[in-house]
């Protein structure tokens, strides 16, 4: 599956779903808690995570690969903690703003 | 997202009515489907803010259509070819009639709020709106000309709003003022932010001072932002008196150059209330640069620098380079004035026929600026304003600045005009404060005294008002044709 700028990505098992910001530079596993995500739309079995473990996957976090330079925001939260070809994806830290708008 | 998260919170706030953010989400698929049901090809919005708006901008969004926000005040002669360029779009408008549309395109706004109003039958809303799909169309105000068809694609958008808000980053009590026009960059930054943050917006229809310090203390509002002729007016409204809203945690302003006397005033009267200047472009999909809170705090307890700085649009948001060139394009030393050049994924810079960004990625802001050692950024004004006399450049900004401090002074404008010995000589236009008067000799030597001979205006003459536009922007093109008429 080619993951593109703006496509909408779900886990099958759990309530996570993703938008992506930015692209890998090649092909990469996607997985949550160890499962390939899929296209938002397609079939969810959901059975969950046998080994949820950590705070999972959160909404309007972004998750950022620094080697593949993926990034995707977090649209749905759920129990399951991204990783890319194995590696865990932290949290790209927000830039604190003072309001300008 | 937002509607998922946050679900029954009030996201829109608009005289007695509200909508939560769940219901704001299910409008606007209603209407995205409907739009599609038409046959589409934009969004259309003719109209001042109400809650018909944010349904609009999203509904576009989820049937990835452009959102084509007007400005409502155009007079009818401008308006019929912005209503022509966007034939196949619907037309979202405030009242019943907009001239020139197309009567089976013609939806009042109103309707966006009725349940009856939908799809024939079953439309799927598109699963994927591509990045790279364009998702606003806005007209400049093109103080210098005719106005520009700027294009923001969603990338654009996404980039600025994913990288300067923290989702859901605003508690629940949290709610923000918003008085800037639908077709503003400011209100749509505005509406995207909030709604990100998952702060409630408060609508106000039309500013008044006296309204508009109501609905603040009356609706708890924590975050409100403001063009200068706005503070101006709530400034002058309180008459040295505190503004009395202790909710307000941070007032931003921006849209256009913020005089100093009133910036001074309104820090005064609204003490407790951090301060934010942001400086941006419609092109720039909103704030690229801030000065915030803890440098106004400086400059009001008397840091000399940071008063200085009060002067500046503060430093640029991460993520957005800046460079300063000179007419050649050689990129200039920090402190040397010169033509401001702006990159970052945010930053659009393209029009509908042309893209004014270079292959470097740098786009031509056309402001002149320069950038003092610690990075704040301080705008001087239009390129294209600035005055030519005998070769030397001078920057209008600083002499309408020295001019708005004479206490019989309320508005100035200086404007070039043409001169056969010195290319351009300085002319100023100033309105006087009621009950108030200045002779042309007065004012001559007060220029002189804090101005070098060379940017005293030659000729000063007085009017009742100014030109300005809606956001406070001065229409220099307009003052210059009064002098040489």
């Amino acid at each position: 599956m080619e993951i593109k700028a703006g496509s909408r990505l779900a886990c099958p098992e759990c309530s996570v779903e993703l938008v992506v910001v930015r692209p890998p530079s090649s092909a990469v596993a996607l997985t949550c808690g160890g499962v390939a995500v899929v296209e938002a739309g397609a079939d969810r079995p959901a059975g969950g995570h046998a080994d949820a473990a950590g705070e999972g996957t959160l909404v309007g976090k972004r998750y950022a690969d620094e080697d593949s330079g993926l990034e995707v925001l977090c649209a749905k939260p759920g129990p399951g903690a991204l990783a890319v070809d194995g590696r865990e994806v932290p949290v790209k830290g927000a830039k604190p703003l003072p309001s300008s708008d | 997202m937002a509607s998922s998260t946050l679900d029954d919170r009030a996201a829109i706030v608009f005289g007695d009515r509200q909508m939560s953010f769940a219901e704001l989400d299910a409008a606007a698929r209603r209407c995205a489907a409907a739009f599609l049901d038409m046959g589409a090809t934009g969004v259309v919005y003719f109209g001042a803010n109400d809650l018909a708006f944010p349904v609009a901008v999203f509904a576009a969004a989820f049937a990835d259509l452009p959102f084509i926000p007007l400005n409502y005040r155009l007079g009818e002669e401008q308006l019929a070819p912005l209503v022509e360029a966007n034939r196949g779009a619907v037309m979202v408008s405030e009242g019943t009639d907009l001239p020139g549309a197309d009567p089976a395109m013609l939806v009042p706004r109103e309707r966006l709020l009725d349940p009856t109003f939908r799809a024939r039958g079953e439309v799927d809303l598109p699963p994927f709106v591509d990045p790279e799909e364009v998702a606003i169309v806005l007209y400049t105000s093109g103080t210098s000309g005719t106005p520009k068809a700027a294009l923001l694609r969603h990338r654009h958008l996404t980039s600025y709003i994913i990288g300067t808000v923290e989702f859901a980053g605003a508690a629940e009590e949290q709610a923000a003022l918003v008085t800037v026009p639908p077709y503003h960059i400011a209100g749509l930054a505005n509406l995207l932010s909030n709604i990100y943050a998952g702060r409630r917006i408060v609508y106000l229809e039309t500013f008044d001072a006296p309204n508009w310090l109501d609905a603040v203390r009356r609706h708890g509002v924590t975050q409100a932002m403001v063009v200068p002729t706005m503070l101006a007016r709530v400034v002058h409204h309180l008459d040295g008196a505190p503004a009395d809203t202790p909710s307000l945690r941070t007032l931003s302003y921006g849209g256009a150059r913020m005089p100093l006397p009133v910036l001074e005033a309104a820090l005064e009267a609204f003490e407790g209330t951090g301060f934010v200047n942001a400086y941006g472009l419609t092109e720039t999909s909103s704030t690229i640069a801030l000065l915030g809170p803890e440098d106004h705090d400086a400059a009001f307890a008397g840091d000399e620098v940071a008063r200085v700085r009060l002067g500046s649009v503060g430093k640029v948001l991460p993520g957005i380079e800046v460079e300063v060139r000179d007419e050649d394009g050689t990129i200039l030393p920090v402190g040397e004035p010169g033509l401001v050049f702006l990159r970052g994924e945010q930053v659009s810079g393209e029009y509908q026929g042309g893209n004014a960004v270079d292959d470097a990625g740098w786009f031509p802001t056309k402001d002149r600026g320069w950038i003092d050692p610690d990075g704040y950024l301080f705008i001087e004004g239009r390129a294209d304003d600035t005055i030519i006399r005998g070769g030397e450049n001078i920057a209008p900004a600083e002499i309408e600045d020295v001019l708005r401090r004479h206490p019989a002074i309320v508005d100035a404008a200086v404007v070039g005009v043409p001169d056969e010995e010195w290319g351009q000589q300085i002319a100023a236009v100033v309105v006087l404060g009621a009950g108030r008067t200045a002779s042309v000799d007065e004012l001559h030597d007060y220029c002189q005294e804090h101005l070098r001979g060379s940017k005293t205006p030659y000729r000063i003459e007085f009017r009742d008002e100014l030109p300005h536009t809606p956001t406070g922007k001065l229409l220099r093109r307009e003052v210059l044709a009064d002098l040489l008429r």
